[in-house]
């Protein structure tokens, strides 16, 4: 579900260098060694010494910012200045060492699932329990929204019914475990829990929605014309803990590479907010109060085609200046979730009356979420 | 590493960078092992779609798909030009 595809075909608002995307050429050769028990137990237990120097080092980072601020730099507490620099030096090296073990294990995660066995998994379901399985498998599964169009049909083809394969599409983008971890970093888990849990929500009844509307005839016909896609490529092979490691490895490498330097900007956006903006700075226009915020948050947020990594920042700044969290919410989940690029790719195989309603269906779930935070928070 | 018959391989992605990057890695490696082939990109999805893939970018060899779905390495398509497997 990572947005791998950089500028897209159909040349929409990208960011000039989009993080997450492009994957690197030059990976040194793997080997392939059988998994044999020795080589796993090696693994294991090198991956628990690492976790445990990881957990130390991140222990450490507190008094580290603290010293560095205080001690190095001597700034006074409560000073202006100081509360940047250490929630700077806090926040940033945090972040990162959080976005380098979650991607990691996503990337662990991922190695075991395929859009191909996704759609063993789904063909014949019934709705409902499909919707729901759906949108669990969107998030695990490795996706991209280039892949789209053939992940499409190859699940309508081999029947997956219609909504099911919506809540698969819906979630796939919109629950990203980038976004995850920088809300978790910069706000907290709840704030990460509740945007997970939403976008499951969104994900699971929209396809729903979708399926009980019955629009099967506005798919393109050439689509139910094509051959049942995906039997071949990648489905059967086994898969060793070395290679599931590497695959890891090559998601830190990919993601982590290049998501940094936009993490970090966001990070230093937050301190000079965390330093010096007013609170309460954005209550006025994007506050709880402002009842036409959240659809003005949507409709600006769909035309805009960014990643998790590139969209946080801006929620973070947002939300320094005291934007409410629903209205901020609902307009991360139409950036990332919700883009006009992938809708026109989705042209090729649904009409326009099947685009439109899919979009209007997810988006009117994610003005609920936004609508639903600002009046319980 | 000398073949008699020209391999046919052909690059399946609609045109987004990964699928290019694929394409280079593949001319890449068809270079490195001297190897006569000829590379064609397919973009139409109604053409893709015929290969039977889930995710592009795909590579498929005479006509079978052997890589879909990530950008693949200069050695992963060498090892599949030599007729090995994919690791």
């Amino acid at each position: 579900m990572s947005e791998c595809c950089g500028k897209n075909p159909a040349g929409g608002t990208t960011p000039p260098v989009p993080p997450g995307c492009e994957a690197g050429l030059a990976e040194p050769p793997i080997p392939a060694v059988a998994s044999d028990p020795r080589a796993t137990a090696k693994y294991f237990g090198t991956g628990l010494i690492a976790l445990g120097a990881w957990w130390l080092l991140y222990q450490g980072l507190s008094p580290f910012a603290k010293w560095f601020t205080f001690s190095l730099l001597t700034l006074t507490p409560g000073a202006r200045l100081a509360s940047a620099v250490e929630f700077f030096v806090f926040e940033a090296p945090k972040v990162l060492m959080l976005l380098t073990l979650v991607v990691f294990a996503v990337g662990v995660v991922r190695s075991f699932f395929t859009p191909e066995r996704a759609r063993r998994i789904l063909a014949g379901r019934k709705e409902s329990a499909g919707n729901v399985l759906a949108a669990l498998l969107g998030v695990v599964t490795p996706f991209c929204s280039c892949s789209a169009v053939p992940l499409f049909i190859g699940f309508v083809t081999s029947g997956v019914p219609l909504g099911v394969t919506f809540s698969f599409l819906v979630s796939a983008p919109m629950v990203n475990e980038i976004a995850l971890v920088l809300l978790y970093g910069l706000f907290g888990w709840k704030i990460a829990v509740l945007y997970a849990g939403t976008g499951l929500a969104i994900a699971m009844v929209s396809g729903w929605i979708i399926g009980r509307m019955g629009m099967e005839g506005h798919v393109e016909e050439w689509v139910y014309a094509a051959p049942a896609g995906g039997d071949e490529g990648g489905g059967s092979r086994s898969v060793s803990w070395r290679d599931r490691v590497h695959f890891g490895f090559d998601a830190v490498r990919d993601i982590a590479g290049k998501v940094w330097p936009y993490v970090v900007a966001g990070i230093a956006v937050g301190a000079a907010i965390h330093g010096y903006v007013p609170e309460n700075f954005m209550a006025g226009i994007m506050g709880a109060g402002a009842w036409w915020s959240v659809p003005l948050a949507v409709l600006i947020g769909i035309p805009m085609y960014s990643n998790a990594a590139g969209i946080i920042p801006v929620v973070q700044a947002l939300l320094g200046k005291g934007a409410a969290l629903g209205t901020v919410l609902a307009f991360m989940m139409s950036v990332i979730g919700l883009s006009l690029p992938e809708m026109i790719i989705l042209r090729k195989v649904l009409k326009v009356r099947l685009i439109a309603t899919f979009a209007g269906v997810v988006g009117a779930g994610i003005l609920a979420v936004g609508y639903l935070f600002n009046v319980l928070l | 590493m000398t073949r008699k018959e020209t391999l046919k391989i052909a690059i399946l992605g609609t045109g987004c960078p990964k699928c290019r990057q694929t394409a280079e890695v593949v001319r890449r490696a068809v270079e490195q092992a001297g190897i006569d082939a000829t590379i064609h990109k397919v973009e139409d999805i109604q053409e893709i779609m015929k290969f039977r893939v889930m995710a592009t970018p795909a590579v498929a060899i005479d006509g079978q798909v052997r890589i879909s779905g990530k950008v693949p390495t200069v050695d992963e398509v060498r090892t599949l030009l030599s007729g090995g497997e994919t690791p």
